[in-house]
């Protein structure tokens, strides 16, 4: 096989569970001021967070009732409002294409034996709006070691569910229905790659793309697809659903990057949901380090 | 001087007043109750953009429905919603200024310049601005009527630009600009109408008669 081998997640960017919340409850008590970063810088990298900021989680209430996902309406407080429809058991994804093993998994065999993992993740839309989201989840490399992909999978691509009966929003054509998501073989085997189930310790809420979501911290939000029932292992870079409503605005990588501007607005600043004014946009979301040689040698201006 | 008539005004006036600050309490009202969403800044400038518009539509109705309904006094409200309209649309641009440019005026003339949306806004909130500051009617004298109309035909290029600058804006689900600009063809088209109606009348009439 052919996948190259990403270099080994620093050991302190994961944390297990316990410790993460115990560590969670002391930044709570000593606070996250000055004071706080000034004391612990050690802690807030192991939980994924780069030190140099005050980077408060994002209230529970604004991660699951702020959300872009146009299944359930194009209101951000639609999904909330919404997304009971949806009924995340019993759930199966068919994975398919060029793979060892190919077949429809139940999501509960798909990841069992996995150990499940709390990541802190920064979350920034293509809006340019901004969030910190414990998120719960498994590495999506793990899952696609335990498939076999051959040396012809180049690509993996996403697809969400396509039901309007659970999912009243694709009932209106204002996207493709069904909402398809792409990545590269390496993004997807990058250790940072999630596929979540759950946020804040609990499990996945609907309207955050129940029971099962991609979350890819140094792209845009638009690329974690949600409610996800199909993988297929592809040669070719998968169609995705905003380049295909807006292949000017949107493009494949849609890596974080304040250097190329959306054509609306500028992708320099962000704001931070809980904050009155703009932070200054890092390259690649704050995780260069890690993922920035993932694209040398490439044009982003060109594959924004 | 008709007393009576006087009275009706200025108890109307009031009422117009109220209703024209009710959007203005709310918001205050839930800025500080938590009751903004999770983007405030972004809540207030749709808020604030939105009532700006409705209150210009109600301004450039103003014409139509006078002369539809015979009902000449409508005419004293015209400039106090046109202002009111302006009220909205500065508190929507300075909250722009203050909370995404931090008054940066360098990153202003960039947004101006780049991206067409807000140089619509930007023109838009400019003749706004002009048409408030020549709105009393010692301007309107020191202009002269004519002059002064045919500057205060600019609201049609304000409202035209408005709805297109809510267009432009949004990312894909355009259901709300739309319905705007369809209130916009039929205020327009009302507006149009009268103009129709009134050259053809006009044509009648021996040309003497023309004021």
């Amino acid at each position: 096989m052919l996948i190259r081998r990403p270099p080994d997640i620093k050991t302190r960017e994961i944390t297990d569970e316990p410790l993460y919340w115990s560590r969670r409850e002391w930044l709570a008590r000593v606070g996250l001021g000055v004071a706080g970063v000034a004391l612990a810088p050690e802690l807030a990298s192991a939980c994924g967070v780069p030190e140099q900021d005050d980077e408060k989680l994002t209230p529970f209430e604004h991660v699951t009732g702020y959300n872009n996902f146009y299944e359930f309406g194009t209101g951000k407080d639609d999904p909330k409002a919404n997304a009971h429809t949806l009924k995340p058991r019993p759930w199966s994804i068919q994975v398919e294409g060029h793979v060892k093993r190919p077949a429809t998994y139940d999501i509960d065999d798909l990841f069992k034996g996995l150990g499940v993992q709390e990541r802190v993740y920064r979350l920034r839309c293509v809006e340019a709006w901004s969030m910190v989201i414990p998120w719960r989840g498994y590495p999506l490399a793990e899952v696609i070691k335990r498939l076999e992909p051959g040396t012809k999978a180049k690509y993996v691509a996403f697809t969400t569910l396509l039901d309007p009966r659970q999912m009243p929003g694709q009932r209106s054509r204002v996207l493709d229905w069904p909402y398809v998501e792409g990545l590269r073989m390496d993004e997807a085997m990058h250790p940072l790659t999630l596929l979540v189930t759950g946020v804040y310790g609990k499990t996945l809420p609907n309207q955050n793309g129940a029971p099962v979501r991609l979350v890819v911290p140094w792209k845009y939000g638009f690329k974690g697809i949600k409610s996800i029932v199909k993988m297929s292992f592809v040669e070719q870079e998968p169609p995705t659903s905003w380049n295909i409503a807006a292949p000017n605005e949107y493009g494949f990588y849609a890596n974080v990057n304040p250097t190329v501007d959306h054509p609306r607005w500028s992708q320099q600043t962000e704001r931070r949901i809980g904050e009155l004014f703009r932070r200054k946009t890092m390259p690649f979301n704050g995780y260069a380090d890690q993922v920035a040689s993932l694209y040398a040698g490439m044009d982003l201006r060109k594959n924004y | 001087m008709p007393r009576r008539g006087t009275d009706w005004v200025a108890w109307a006036k009031i009422l117009v007043w109220a209703g024209a600050l009710v959007p203005l309490a709310v918001l205050l009202w839930d800025a500080t109750h938590g009751g903004l969403d999770a983007e405030p800044v972004k809540d207030i400038q749709h808020r604030t953009g939105k009532t700006a518009l409705v209150l210009l539509l109600i301004t450039l109705a103003n014409t139509p429905i006078r002369r539809l309904t015979g009902f000449g006094g409508l005419i004293r409200f015209r400039r106090l919603t046109g202002l009111f309209a302006f009220c909205y649309a500065t508190v929507h641009f300075t909250s722009y200024l203050l909370f995404d440019l931090q008054f940066a005026f360098g990153d202003l003339a960039e947004d101006v310049i780049k991206r067409p949306w807000i140089t619509i806004g930007f023109i838009v909130f400019l003749i706004l601005l002009t048409l408030a500051v020549t709105s009393p009617r010692s301007m309107v004298r020191r202009l002269g009527s004519r002059r002064w109309n045919s500057l205060h035909r600019l609201i049609y290029l304000a409202a035209i630009g408005t709805v297109l600058h809510f267009y432009l804006s949004v990312k894909k689900d355009v259901s709300v600009p739309l319905q705007f600009a369809g209130l916009l063809l039929v205020v327009l088209g009302a507006r149009v109408a009268v103009a129709v109606h009134d050259r053809r009348k006009r044509a009648l009439r021996p040309s003497r008669d023309v004021t």
